[in-house]
């Protein structure tokens, strides 16, 4: 038995240093696992962001060298950058894993979702289709990558959280979560979130993905892109979203903060090419990443805890 | 006892604050994040704006933490938030707990995570019946450190015999309850006197600014001292179908036990007793969470153990220091925190949940009931309703296996479950 671990010939000196990343990766660890063993079926809400990405490699480390025991699920806008599918579909190739995609266009189609106008962001419509998918192969409880640092309803939100069989979040009565002993129940029909990585910020997680050299989609990194500026955000020019009439159109230097539908994320000024830039400008931002780049945020004062009651992620 | 402590554990503090509603427990962090420049310009923006529609001359602080509706309706902290921000020191996690007593679950929920209770302390009213209640709740639930921040002080002159006074109500109040050693400091939320910096008006006072404070704060470190517990999350069985690709393993037959250290260290070559079962076994390779073999593995790590021999080792088994075996019985004594809505019915079993093993239990029994607010005990009344909390006899299924709370405080807490509705129902620490 032994001699099969022995082919391994890395052999790493006693540790020395214990970081803020060594903690928050063993918390995730642990979390991936209890719902390995305790749930059924579980599904990791995999879009190709960065988020879901540390996610993915943090389910790869836990259960290592075990294959994952995990299906992978995208839902997908089809408002999506090419790199970043193509980014998902490289990933999932190269280790072999299983992704279920189920995509809003196909839920417009079938007439689960009505759009108020053609082009309108689909974001909250990903909440129709990921409980949909969620009946359709059963799965009890979705892995995602959301952060407490994001947004303040996220803020309040459990690593374990219970959602109804109409998919609601119910903020005034979460589960209490002691220690770290985690409660996994649910009924047929009901669903849980989980969030591996809820106590880690936005610099953590850049702070990760460059110790652990984890591949990221191109456009993370700076690149030359066509943006009309409005209300301080550059909006992308694309198929999607057009210039309109008046509108001045700017080729800059650009990367995205979040990847996310192409109609409502928007990228930062940026000439940072590597992960070593990309830390230096997170840790001297002024603004918070959402506020920087989601359009879809700034609606009111609580946005986000409203989606979450319906379903959203 | 302990060695030279081979981990660093300084860079990550996890801390709450707690106190009675009012005393400014939303305030100080607001503060904390403003002063300490970790708050961006969209979300001052945000609470500028948002102060402004409710009338308010400046900034309320208070605001940056309160995220949900219910709570900007009411103005109260309902559910426990989170913020994070970092000085060149060191990594902040801090909790901001709700302090009204029909949120006490949420209150338990923050502190069950934090190294340090900054407990907040209204100077113009001192020591209240939920200061006590919030250090008892703090106390039980195993924050080893407290700090009492004596708030407000601008409302009182910034007077040095205030302070005093209520600095020597806390002592009494923390030695009744059962901390030994507690630390305490005048401060100004509102203001930011001796927040960041100590400002003129708090001169008289010696030792550090909060944040200094919190720069140096302990960490618990105390599990790492402690015998080796490592609980068995799950078994993995390898097999040629389930390898990960370039994976370095060939696929032969192999079974890793994924788990928690949860208290000590191990070794490769250690010898351990595999409970329940009592067998023992030795550790004969010790994969760590970079991937890589290791040749230890200590506290709070997330690794996988493969032993010298196969033994019947499921979900919920326990490895442990074989000079130091943990107590095992079916029947023991608890102090549990009611948490539901529906009381405690000593008819029914509920799901036990110690660590990764879950077993059935009844509850044979309320002992005594503990007045939080009085820290008096009693035995005459005999139902266990929300919020309560009260010493329990209980009995298990299955033979359990467990050390005191006041020594592990990793093997020794367990949480409640209602089968039927699923909710957690309550939270115990054992005798």
């Amino acid at each position: 038995m032994s001699a099969v671990i022995e082919k391994i010939e890395i052999y790493e000196k006693n540790k020395t240093t214990w970081t803020h990343l060594d903690a928050l990766e063993s918390e995730a660890i642990h979390i991936l696992r209890e719902v390995a063993a305790e749930c059924n079926n579980p599904a990791l809400l995999f879009s190709g962001g960065k988020d879901s990405a540390v996610v993915l490699h943090l389910a790869l480390k836990a259960f290592f060298p075990e294959t994952l025991p995990l299906t992978l699920l995208h839902i997908d806008t089809e408002h999506n950058y090419q790199e970043v599918l193509d980014f998902r579909d490289r990933v999932v190739k190269r280790n072999n894993l299983k992704l279920v995609v189920r995509s809003v266009g196909e839920s417009i189609r079938q007439g689960r979702v009505r759009l108020r106008y053609e082009g309108e962001p689909r974001n909250k419509y990903q909440t129709i289709t990921l409980l949909d998918a969620i009946r359709e192969h059963n799965f009890d409880v979705c892995i995602g990558g959301a952060r407490r640092d994001e947004e303040k309803a996220r803020a309040k939100e459990r690593i374990f959280s219970f959602r109804d069989e109409f998919g609601q979040w119910d903020p005034k009565n979460q589960r209490p979560e002691i220690w770290n002993i985690y409660n996994t129940r649910v009924a047929d029909g009901e669903n849980i979130r989980t969030f591996p990585i809820s106590n880690w910020t936005e610099l953590d997680v850049w702070e990760y993905i460059q110790r652990e050299e984890i591949e990221l989609p191109e456009i993370y990194f700076t690149h030359q892109r066509d943006v009309v500026i409005k209300n301080n955000l550059l909006v992308p020019v694309t198929s999607l979203t057009p210039a309109k009439e008046g509108d001045e159109i700017s080729r800059m230097s650009v990367r995205f903060r979040t990847v996310g539908d192409i109609t409502c994320t928007a990228p930062v000024a940026s000439t940072a090419a590597t992960i070593e830039a990309i830390l230096l400008e997170t840790a001297q931002t002024q603004v918070t990443e959402r506020g920087a780049t989601r359009l879809d945020d700034q609606t009111s004062e609580a946005a986000m805890e409203l989606r979450k009651k319906e379903g959203y992620f | 006892m302990p060695m030279n402590n081979p981990i660093n554990v300084s860079g990550l503090l996890r801390f709450i604050t707690a106190g009675s509603v009012d005393d400014g427990k939303s305030t100080l962090i607001g503060r904390m994040l403003y002063d300490s420049k970790n708050l961006q310009v969209d979300q001052l923006t945000a609470v500028e704006a948002s102060s402004k529609k409710r009338g308010m001359k400046e900034v309320d602080l208070s605001l940056i933490t309160d995220g949900l509706l219910a709570e900007r309706e009411q103005g109260i902290t309902i559910d426990v938030a989170y913020r994070y921000f970092a000085t060149p020191a060191r990594k902040f996690i801090v909790g901001d707990s709700p302090g009204h007593l029909q949120y006490t679950r949420n209150m338990v929920t923050a502190a069950s995570s934090a190294d340090l209770a900054i407990v907040l302390i209204d100077a113009e009213s001192g020591v209240k019946t939920q200061t006590r209640r919030h250090l008892y709740l703090v106390h039980w639930v195993g924050v080893s450190h407290v700090l009492f921040a004596v708030n407000k002080m601008d409302k009182v002159g910034f007077s040095e015999d205030v302070y005093q006074k209520i600095e020597r109500e806390c002592v009494e109040l923390a030695h009744s309850i059962g901390y030994s050693k507690i630390h305490s400091m005048p401060v100004s939320a509102l203001d930011g006197d001796n927040i960041t910096s100590r400002g003129d008006r708090l001169s008289w006072h010696e030792g550090p600014t909060l944040l200094e404070y919190l720069e140096q704060a302990p960490t618990v470190q105390d599990l790492l001292h402690l015998p080796f517990r490592f609980s068995v999350q799950r078994v993995m069985r390898l097999n040629r179908q389930n390898i990960q690709v370039n994976s370095g393993f060939d696929g032969a037959d192999l079974r890793g036990y994924q788990g928690l250290v949860v208290s000590g260290e191990v070794r490769v070559g250690d010898e351990v007793i595999i409970s329940p079962g009592g067998h023992r076994a030795q550790i004969n390779s010790i994969l760590g969470a970079s991937r890589r073999l290791v040749d230890s593995a200590l506290t709070q790590e997330s690794v996988t153990l493969f032993l010298d021999q196969d033994y019947d080792v499921s979900r919920g088994a326990l490895f442990t220091d074989v000079n130091n075996p943990m107590l095992s019985s079916n029947e023991f004594n608890a102090e549990l925190c009611w948490f539901d809505e529906a009381p405690l019915d000593l008819s029914r079993t509920y799901l036990m949940k110690q660590m990764s093993n879950a077993t059935r239990v009844r509850l044979k029994a309320i002992n005594e009931l503990v007045n939080v607010e009085t820290l008096e005990r009693t035995s005459d009344h005999l139902s266990m309703c929300m919020n309560d909390i009260g010493q329990v006899s209980l009995k298990t299924q299955t033979a359990l296996s467990f050390d005191s709370f006041k020594r592990n405080r990793g093997t020794g807490a367990f949480i409640l479950i209602d089968e039927v509705s699923n909710r957690t129902v309550a939270a115990g620490t054992i005798e």
